[in-house]
């Protein structure tokens, strides 16, 4: 084991290169560019065995992932927010070939506007395709959660892609430092990949992906990839734990923080909540009841979890980095849908949306979310979902509104 | 004629493979010309094949639990069977080199998929493909048209077609793209056309491409009765016709020059092959449309006139 200062970029690489990936093909998009450029700087230079393969389009990327996964080697690629969302027909597809692969997302914000900052929109898109998903907060975390996700995605009770997300620029650009696992030490957690019947050989001919006719056959092939999926809860369990005996680091499917006491919790994913820690320790200090609860795993929907670690909570401050255009905050409805008809299920899931596009969340919204969500615990009358936005951002926003129009007055366009 | 025909093993009728690879009872259409170009394609390049399919008539070969083939298949999305292809192939390549599989598990990795892929939708991956210099056999089953979904236009399309997109006096209004010069100007190993209604000289291109490595294209017209409205019957005399006609010239590219494998010494008037198709009706009735006719042989003789 080694310790080094590490992007969440980096990191991501060398979970790749821990999982001794044999194939990496791959497509430039930021704020993911790093990690196939590290990749390829230590293929070029001999220093791991693997080959890369620089496709057109991330569509073809995640078609040539999918194919070589399911001709039996083990495959790595990454991608970002339009990136995945061209592929996603793709992503779609190889998921119901069963085809276990990595594939490591940096979390940005979707067209239109086109922006570089980061939000969970692109992942969200991904989020029913058949990928399992793992939301990173720490660049500790995208390092031993690449090699959690072979673990569980080439299980045979799953057999099924993995996505790890980390935040674009957050994490992707932020060095921390890393416990770097001896490449031996993750043979031994991660065994060689074992493709089973799922190959491609002369001597075995095999047709995948084949039409079906009609929806008796179609049904029962998509449920049994639901179901594959769902068994991924107990699998990641049984995994995380090897892991943690293993290397010493609690990587739970939900990551409970100074929550077993608190009357309000914030609900979320990424890298923010490493925020949302923070706050919690001051509102603490401030002598308030206020914990975290942070689902890594977001698919397979650790829903037992998630329902046994807020049972009995007051409010729930749902704190969505992603907008579902017409519906609202994505992890919100999903936890509404986990809690109705609960028992002890909190009272009151008040919805907040921010961070959108790299925006940050200040500290004070913190402690305003969990001021509101106390409140409407009370009262009972939940709010209304409410986008996280000051009047300096619109102040500043208006300033460039006024900067078009005078722009476009003074060059005769209008 | 092949200045290479002595080194092959296919000369006449008879020397074509008497042992049939592919399976019968698929869902094709009656008459279908590209299920043919495939049937005679599959015998020559053997069943250490796996086929990687995009969206069109072929995905039809493979519904669970059935498929005609002897070797494997993937079905992949309509734009990106050569990207699935370069997964296999890369796969199978790390496999072999990191001693996981035998040589003699390897397979031949070929693309299949018809006109609307070849030409459209799935050209930018074959590009990259190309580019990578992939080592990959394309199959393209050329019916002019997305016919799985009912003969609308495709880039394949032929000028002044009727299709199910263009259903005016004039048919389409564009022109058959050049899709072998796409593929020769960026040098692969090997570009040919054929049709399933000249068996001997598919062969001959088959044996030929199946013996060299790097991205090649085997272009296949395939009639077909139910998108160019004819009788299922009629399919092996118009492929002969879109032949001795001049319209479907048999060419092949390789070592950077390109050989016409059959030039016909008197070319049939395209009228000929016209009249024979639905989908060229208008062009005869309720008038004659002589200005067209004209504009199509025109277009026909021209292309000779260079190639000559």
């Amino acid at each position: 084991m080694s310790r080094r200062l590490l992007t969440g970029n980096g990191a991501a690489a060398w979970g790749a290169r821990l999982s001794d990936a044999d194939y990496v093909p791959a497509f430039p998009i930021t704020p993911q560019t790093e990690i196939i450029e590290t990749i390829g700087g230590w293929i070029g230079r001999g220093e791991w065995d693997a080959r890369m393969v620089t496709l057109e389009s991330e569509h073809s990327m995640v078609a040539a992932a999918g194919a070589a996964a399911a001709t039996g080697v083990r495959v790595f690629t990454a991608t970002s927010s339009q990136g995945l969302l061209h592929a996603m027909e793709m992503v779609y597809t190889v998921a119901g070939w069963r085809a276990p692969f990595v594939m490591v997302n940096v979390s940005r914000g979707v067209s239109a506007p086109i922006t570089l900052g980061s939000d969970h929109t692109d992942v969200m898109a991904a989020r029913d395709s058949g990928f399992l998903q793992i939301h990173c907060s720490t660049c500790q975390e995208v390092v031993d959660s690449v090699l959690l996700a072979y673990r569980v995605g080439e299980d045979a009770r799953v057999r099924l892609p993995v996505l790890v997300n980390l935040d674009g620029f957050h994490l992707s650009f932020t060095r921390e430092p890393v416990e770097v696992p001896d490449i031996e030490a993750a043979r031994g957690f991660l065994p060689a990949f074992d493709p089973g019947e799922l190959r491609f050989l002369a001597s075995k001919p095999v047709s995948q992906a084949v039409a079906v006719l009609g929806g008796g056959p179609y049904s029962y092939f998509r449920y049994e990839t639901h179901l594959a999926a769902q068994n991924a809860v107990a699998v990641y369990d049984e995994a995380a734990s090897d892991f943690e005996a293993r290397f010493g680091r609690s990587h739970p499917a939900v990551e409970a923080y100074r929550s077993e006491d608190a009357d309000v919790v914030f609900y979320m994913i990424g890298s923010f909540a490493t925020k949302a820690k923070d706050a919690v320790d001051r509102l603490r200090d401030a002598g308030q009841a206020v914990g975290l609860v942070r689902p890594r795993l977001l698919r397979p929907y650790p829903v037992e979890s998630i329902r046994a670690l807020l049972a009995g909570k007051r409010g729930v401050a749902v704190i969505d980095q992603n907008l579902s255009l017409g519906k609202g905050g994505v992890l919100h409805a999903e936890l509404a849908s986990a809690l109705y008809g609960c028992p002890d299920a909190p009272r009151t899931l008040a919805s907040f949306v921010g961070g959108l596009g790299g925006r940050e969340i200040a500290a004070e919204e913190f402690y305003e979310m969990a001021r509101v969500t106390r409140e409407a615990a009370e009262s009972g009358r939940t709010p209304e979902p409410r986008l996280l936005y000051t009047e300096d951002e619109l102040r500043e926003l208006r300033k460039l509104q006024g900067i078009a129009v005078a722009e476009r007055h003074d060059t005769g366009a209008e | 004629m092949s200045e290479r025909a002595s080194e092959t093993a296919f000369r006449r009728m008879k020397d074509l493979p008497s042992t049939h690879l592919l399976g019968a009872g698929t869902a094709t259409c009656a008459g279908c010309g590209g299920l043919q170009a495939i049937h005679e394609i599959y015998d020559v390049l053997g069943e250490k094949t796996i086929f990687v399919n995009a969206a069109g008539c072929m995905t039809l070969l493979s519904i669970y639990p059935f498929t005609p083939f002897r070797g494997s298949w993937l079905y992949t999305a309509m734009a990106c069977a050569p990207a699935g292809a370069q997964g296999v192939r890369d796969a199978l390549d790390i496999l072999k080199d990191k001693g996981r599989i035998p040589a003699e598990e390897d397979l031949r990795v070929v693309v299949l998929t018809g006109d609307g892929a070849a030409y459209g939708m799935g050209l930018s991956s074959t590009s990259a493909a190309i580019d990578r210099d992939l080592d990959f056999l394309y199959i393209c089953y050329d019916n002019e048209g997305y016919g799985n979904t009912g003969q609308q236009s495709s880039a394949g399309t032929p000028h002044a077609a009727r299709t199910s997109t263009h259903r005016g006096a004039l048919g389409y209004p564009g022109f058959k793209k050049d899709l072998f010069s796409i593929w020769a100007a960026n040098r692969p190993a090997y570009v040919a056309t054929v049709t399933g209604a000249e068996p001997v000289d598919l062969a001959r291109k088959v044996e030929k491409a199946a013996a060299m490595r790097g991205p090649r294209l085997l272009i296949a017209l395939s009639p077909c009765p139910t998108g160019w409205s004819y009788e299922p019957k009629d399919s092996v005399e118009i492929g002969r016709l879109a032949v001795e006609t001049g319209v479907w010239p048999l060419k092949e590219y390789v070592d950077g020059r390109v050989v016409h494998t059959r030039r016909p010494r008197k070319r049939v008037p395209v009228e000929e092959y016209l009249r024979l198709q639905g989908r060229f009706a208008h062009l005869f009735e309720p008038e004659r449309n002589d200005a067209l006719l004209d504009e199509i042989q025109a277009r026909v003789d021209a292309y000779w006139e260079a190639a000559d």
